[in-house]
């Protein structure tokens, strides 16, 4: 049952919308001690916006998302609540206002049920860098769920809400989506403003959504899309209407197959996976074929130069002088600074802290962060020139599925690979999505990827609509599982 | 010792950082005031709070074009921002807003008069940055470690006008900063007030022996918040460095702090102010462009500027060039001028009267030409009544005087306080021959070869008269009769 089956029994008189978020937070209570999805649960917030929806609902003016439960990852700003960015130098701090994609859910009437775990300040990819200790892959506790927005995978693949917003600038929405067996949409950077939504790296950032089905990501970003003029790299042009297109035919969709993202590296039950919808989508007579994305080898590398440059200067505000956690025992400003920042910081920021610094100093600038964005611009043009003949392009999220909890979290480098899929399409600006399309022998899910030109959410929706409900829904039944609201 | 300072010649380049006077801030709406209550004038956008982002203020690039334009810079028609990482308490986003490649305009010059020559000082370029906010030390007491700090000035838009190195005496600089000032304030986009911070600026200073092309080691000498400053900051660290230099030793690159207090500059070791600051793109802002009708929409608001109001007023005024220099420094007090012609035609004795009588009252209370109390037609009509003799400069004072005490006009203050002057020659002659008559020793001590008494007839003469007889006749009547006298 989605949402809007739950509001139409909720209108009817069959569901308690109250009711039903009580059980959430107590199924919450209860199971997520073993996944550590939640960092903060709003338990009198919520509670009060289920009874002010549920008048609407019977009144028949409920808004768009009557009826949604929705969890936040903790980047985004809520107003009077912590953001604490999984990091322990803002655990205690509260944000004063409303990020854009807050004030829009609200005022689309869906229930914000509390925040979720992620990486630190988003860097990481299996939620392990957590200040708030690593959520678990509801799949098998011993595996990650994915990150950096791993506590809104887990949480929606747990079953606790239908949907989660996070953020990805790497992968960070699409790779646990993936992990986690569940639907994963990092919109067109632009698309949705970033205005609340703490900084990793600026260029990169896009809000997104985690949810159990391509029809609830449809409602949400119809929802959260659109320009903010408190955000000046949100771009003015036209939200066309995704709920309506959602189920047109995809007949005419001409999709392309980048070898380089099928090559070595993959596992083989993943490359598999993907090809089992390939080729029927091909049965359905739907033009796909072989294309090639020349730049592709230089994605992680041109990544975690611009990345980390950005983030060195994003998060230098967190210095202990105005808010946040502070070192108290000093008399002098730069000692101050020094081990406030050290002990605020877990290690892997401060790697990154560290090697944006590194990129963009003096004497080094040219050779690193310039010729970054040069390479940024061809992989751009490698996707524009693509998309010249296609519509969407389908590849795998990660090169294997969930890993062991532990596994990689000593060699950044081998963590930093499994990336690898999901990177170029930030660094194009493009929006991409996550859908499960099969289990491992192992049980554990597995993600395909379609990617879409800038701002053409709709073809990539459509398709994955497609797929989720004529190929993969069939043959998965764990996957895409009936949310019960009980 | 002065033969070898001779041999050094300086070479020195000003940033000067101006406040624009917008509403609002530069990148968020809180209102853009001075001297308000520490931290009142905050939101999240300017404390730098996590997830804000920041949204440009048009205005502010409007006044910057503005600014551009009236300074002869070309105006980018694509320009970027860019992020400047440096850490201090009052800077709450540990980076500064401000431009780096690809500024809003560059290659420009502004003419400075020395000894009535023109001297183009080039500008390198303008480019718009964010201020940011303010430490407060408690007063006195060195003890204490603690420091507050005050955000208000946080986002206060800027910007920077940075000169080439073609300034060579302090005096030049002095005269770049004021024609400078005289600008801004012209176009009406500062306050440009130095002691509150609203026109700042640093100077980059080397020396090198005459005649070198090379430059020297180049020093920075940062706060120099007044006109004065500027000349003295820039004297002493000219010898400082011609000490060095004389003493065969080498000029650091250093930057240095000016204290006016103690009329030295100190040497800043701050680490943390070290040269790195990391320059990127600000990925938050996408690049600023700016259409060629936008620039000359702006180009249109642009009134005439101080150089060429000054050539234009002694043109068409005939008045001597150092009147015109003070009549300019103010655009108002120029205007002022400009509305009194309408109502006389003797524009030097005018100018005189402006720079005078009229600066002397506002300096004296402390008043902007605006707030003055005689209308431009009161003093131009004042200075007609001396020029077609009905008044004399002498009464004119008394006339002044009134006009600033009642408000009322010059005819009114002459008709009721019958100060008309007194010009009729057979009226004068009487009045010469009753004083003669009256001071019957004098004319004799007079007329025995004691001259100086010439004066004391005079004055028995405007005593009797009260002041309104016509000086020139007095002084012609009294001599011809005087020297008949004598002949007899």
């Amino acid at each position: 049952m989605d949402f809007i089956e739950l509001r139409n029994k909720v209108y009817k008189g069959e569901y308690s919308l109250t009711e039903v978020v009580k059980n959430t937070l107590n199924k919450i209570l209860i199971n997520d001690k073993k996944i550590n999805s939640f960092i903060t649960l709003f338990k009198e917030k919520s509670l009060k916006k289920a009874t002010e929806v549920e008048k609407k609902i019977k009144n028949g003016n409920g808004g768009r998302l009557a009826g949604l439960i929705i969890a936040i990852k903790d980047i985004i700003c809520i107003k009077n609540e912590r953001v604490t960015c999984g990091s322990k130098i803002l655990k205690d701090f509260i944000s004063p206002y409303n990020a854009t994609v807050i004030e829009k859910l609200e005022k689309d009437d869906a229930i914000i049920i509390g925040k979720t775990n992620m990486d630190e300040f988003a860097m990481g990819s299996s939620n392990e860098t957590s200040y708030f200790g690593p959520a678990k892959n509801p799949w098998d506790y011993e595996r990650v769920p994915g990150g950096s927005s791993g506590g809104s995978a887990a949480a929606v693949s747990a079953g606790f809400v239908p949907a989660a917003l996070g953020t990805d600038t790497g992968g960070s929405i699409r790779q646990p989506a993936s992990f986690c067996g569940i639907v994963g949409l990092k919109p067109t950077y632009g698309r949705v403003s970033r205005f609340g939504l703490v900084a990793f790296a600026s260029s990169l950032d896009q809000i997104g959504t985690l949810t159990s089905s391509t029809k609830t990501t449809a409602y949400i970003l119809q929802s959260i899309a659109g320009y903010d003029p408190k955000d000046s790299t949100s771009v003015n042009i036209e939200v066309p209407e995704y709920v309506e297109h959602l189920n047109d035919s995809i007949s005419e969709i001409k999709i392309a197959l980048p070898v380089e993202y099928f090559g070595e590296g993959l596992d083989k039950e993943i490359r598999e996976s993907i090809y089992q919808v390939i080729d029927n989508l091909k049965k359905q007579n739907i033009f796909i074929n072989e294309v090639s994305l020349p730049h592709t080898e230089f994605a992680i590398a041109t990544y975690y130069i611009l990345a980390t440059a950005e983030a060195s200067s994003n998060l230098a505000r967190y210095d202990g002088a105005r808010y946040g956690f502070r070192y108290e025992n000093s008399d002098d400003l730069e000692e101050m600074y020094k081990i406030t920042r050290t002990e605020g910081f877990g290690d892997e920021v401060k790697r990154r802290i560290m090697l944006g610094t590194y990129v963009l100093s003096a004497g080094y600038y040219e050779a690193y962060y310039r010729k970054a964005q040069k390479v940024r611009r061809l992989i751009k043009e490698d996707f524009d020139k693509v998309f010249k003949d296609y519509d969407c392009i389908i590849t795998p999220i990660a090169p294997t599925p969930a890993f062991k909890i532990g596994e990689k979290i000593d060699n950044p480098l081998k963590m930093y690979l499994s990336d690898i899929y999901t990177i170029s399409v930030n660094l194009a600006g493009l929006p991409g999505i996550s859908i499960p399309c099969g289990l491992t022998s192992k049980n554990l899910p597995i993600g395909l990827q379609i990617i879409g030109k800038q701002f053409d959410e709709l073809t990539i929706l459509k398709l994955a609509n497609y797929i989720e409900n004529h190929i993969v829904k069939e043959n998965y039944p764990d996957l895409f599982y009936d949310y019960t609201y009980k | 010792m002065t033969d070898s300072r001779n041999k050094y010649e300086a070479v020195i380049g000003l940033e000067v950082h101006a406040q624009l006077k917008t509403k609002s801030k530069i990148f968020c709406n809180c209102p853009n005031l001075f001297g308000k209550d520490p931290n009142t004038l905050v939101c999240p956008v300017c404390l730098g709070l996590p997830g804000v982002l920041p949204v440009l203020n048009k205005k502010a690039v409007e006044y910057s074009i503005k600014t551009a334009l009236a300074l002869k810079c070309r105006v980018a028609p694509f320009s970027i921002f860019a992020r400047k990482n440096y850490f201090y308490p009052d800077l709450p986003k540990g980076y500064q807003i401000s431009q780096f490649e690809e500024p809003l305009s560059e290659n420009g010059y502004l003419e400075i008069e020395i000894d009535g020559n023109w001297k183009k000082i080039r500008i390198k370029r303008i480019h718009m940055e964010e201020d940011a906010g303010k430490l407060i030390h408690p007063e006195g007491d060195e003890s204490v470690s603690e420091s507050k700090i005050d955000i208000n000035r946080c986002g206060v838009p800027l910007i920077e006008i940075v000169s080439e190195p073609d300034i060579t005496t302090p005096v030049e600089a002095h005269l770049y900063l004021k024609k400078l000032k005289q600008v801004l304030s012209y176009l009406d986009i500062s306050d440009c007030n130095m002691e509150e911070g609203s026109l700042r600026c640093d100077a980059n200073v080397s020396i090198r022996k005459k005649g070198e092309k090379s430059l020297g080691v180049k020093t920075e000498v940062k706060n120099l918040n007044s006109f004065k400053n500027v000349e003295k900051a820039l004297d002493f660290e000219i010898n400082r460095q011609k000490k060095i230099l004389e003493q065969g030793g080498h000029i650091l690159q250093e930057t240095l702090y000016w204290d006016a207090r103690k009329n030295q500059a100190f040497i800043m070791r701050r680490k943390e102010y070290s040269d790195d600051y990391r320059y990127f793109p600000e990925p938050d802002l996408i690049p600023l462009k700016v259409s060629t009708e936008w620039i000359e929409k702006i180009r249109k608001t642009i009134p005439e500027l101080p150089n060429e109001k000054k050539k234009r007023l002694i043109k068409q005024y005939n008045i001597p060039s150092y009147n015109a220099e003070i009549l300019i420094d103010s655009k108002e007090l120029a205007d002022y001028f400009e509305k009194c012609t309408k109502f006389c035609s003797d524009y030097r004795t005018l100018s005189n009267w402006i720079i005078g009588d009229v600066l002397y009252i506002l300096n004296e209370k402390k008043i902007s030409i605006t707030e003055f109390r005689i209308p431009p037609e009161f003093l131009g009509t004042m200075v007609k009544l001396i020029e077609n003799k009905t008044i004399s400069g002498k009464i004119a004072k008394e006339v002044f005087e009134e006009m600033l005490k009642t408000g009322k006009s010059p005819e009114d203050i002459v008709k009721t306080k019958n100060l008309i002057q007194l010009t009729d020659e057979d009226k004068i002659s009487d009045i010469i021959e009753t004083v003669l008559k009256e001071n019957k020793e004098e004319l004799e001590k007079y007329l025995n070869g004691k001259e100086k008494l010439f004066g004391f007839f005079i004055g028995q003469i405007m005593k009797k008269t009260r002041g309104k007889a016509n000086p020139q006749i007095v002084n012609k009547l009294l001599k011809n009769k005087l020297d008949r006298l004598k002949e007899k």
